[in-house]
């Protein structure tokens, strides 16, 4: 944490660098705003373990109020998609309306649609 | 008096609908409705709750416990072992300064004082704090043996503090009683971590409770005005709050394979002005801004 001893020294030893928040692993926190609504992704925190992460995130993530329910997720357990994927990944479906409800004409004789 | 407002009556307004809702914000800010310092202080100066000279002087035994307390742990702030911690302590530090006010602000109706008159403006043998919230902080595991004490007493003295015959008292310990169940939480998860870490978070964890430890006995200490209003039904005994103490500590110590420190009692006396050698040096950081510009606000 603290950096006493001169730069040149921290930088030749390794031990010399915050281990502490090294050691802590980071998890990605998701906050339900009320019920009926899905969890939304809020930020991330540090913590030693999964029963922490969820008091931090009580902490960090609904001190004003904004949350009835936390998921805490270990960051690295999550698979994301390129974050450079466009053409082939996300633009296919531009232009298929047919996937839309919208395309259809509703078929005579049927109510409550 | 109002109740202390549940957390049913929450008024979001959803619509129910899942996905896509641009309400669906997990940052989305309400207030909620609980009781405030502000709402108590209110009470009192429209003469709605006005406590006798012995309820004032009880609601400074809480008050400047919480007060003192708070004002310890502030010095965490940028100083705690991980960014998440500075802010943990940071809120159980608030909690606390949220009670000291409630307290101080009810006690003030008694002698025609505000909050302000009372935390900053007595003088060491005015106030009312337990030996324990005095201790220094060192380091991290002895801020949690005292956070760890203190929140086991405080949470089993709110608990029965719902029921006091003074509206006002139950009405502040029925919010108190939530936060400091949280704060009870929160230190046993890092009394069993510490204790069951490393051999050095483990030495340091017994270290902390060994220092804390003689404090303790001070504050389950009846004394003449705790017996008289606690026959009145207003106050509770604090002698009636150890066996529950000692077996739900004592459970946390289990857990943790520790074991209760053997060391003598310290005399204690901070009820009646009789304070620690620390006492001075906190209250001449928590008062000197009010006491050099009187009146200063921003």
């Amino acid at each position: 944490m603290s950096a006493h001893g001169n730069p040149e020294e921290a930088a030749t030893e390794p031990q010399d660098e915050p281990a502490d928040s090294g050691a802590w692993g980071l998890w990605e926190v998701f906050v339900r705003s009320s019920r009926g609504l899905s969890h939304v992704h809020a930020g991330s925190l540090h913590a030693p373990d999964a029963a922490m992460a969820l008091r931090n995130a009580r902490d960090l993530y609904t001190r004003r109020n904004e949350g009835v329910s936390l998921w805490v997720v270990p960051a690295e357990a999550i698979a994301a998609s390129d974050p450079d994927a466009k053409g082939a990944f996300f633009e296919s479906p531009q232009g298929k309306d047919y996937r839309h409800a919208t395309y259809y004409t509703r078929s005579e004789g049927v109510k409550h649609l | 008096m109002k109740a202390p407002a549940s957390t049913s009556g929450r008024g979001t307004g959803a619509t129910g609908l899942a996905g896509g809702d641009s309400n669906a914000s997990a940052t989305r800010i309400t207030p909620g409705n609980a009781l405030r310092p502000e709402d108590i202080a209110q009470e009192v100066r429209a003469g709605l709750a006005k406590p006798t000279e012995d309820v004032a002087e009880y609601a400074l035994y809480l008050a400047d416990d919480a007060l003192i307390l708070a004002q310890r742990l502030g010095h965490w702030i940028s100083r705690a072992p991980e960014l998440e911690e500075d802010v943990a302590l940071g809120n159980i530090a608030l909690d606390q300064l949220g009670h000291a006010r409630s307290f101080l602000s009810y006690a003030g109706g008694a002698w025609n004082q505000s909050e302000d008159d009372l935390a900053y403006f007595r003088r060491e043998p005015a106030f009312r704090s337990v030996h324990l919230v005095e201790q220094p902080n060192g380091d991290f595991a002895v801020t949690i043996a005292r956070q760890f004490l203190l929140s086991y007493y405080q949470f089993e003295l709110y608990r029965r503090l719902t029921a006091s015959t003074d509206a006002t008292l139950a009405a502040i310990a029925g919010k108190a009683v939530k936060e400091v169940d949280y704060h009870r939480d929160h230190s046993a998860q890092w009394v069993l971590r510490l204790a069951g870490g490393t051999d050095e978070s483990s030495r340091r964890m017994i270290h902390g409770l060994r220092l804390m430890w003689p404090y303790v006995d001070e504050l389950f200490q009846d004394d003449d005005l705790t017996i008289r209003l606690a026959e009145a039904g207003i106050a509770v005994a604090p002698s009636s709050l150890r066996p529950d103490f000692d077996r739900l500590t004592g459970d946390v110590l289990l857990q943790a394979r520790l074991e209760a420190p053997d060391v003598p009692a310290a005399p204690g006396g901070g009820r009646h002005g009789r304070h620690s050698e620390h006492l001075g040096y906190i209250l001449a950081e928590m008062q000197v801004l009010a006491r050099e510009f009187p009146g200063a606000s921003w």
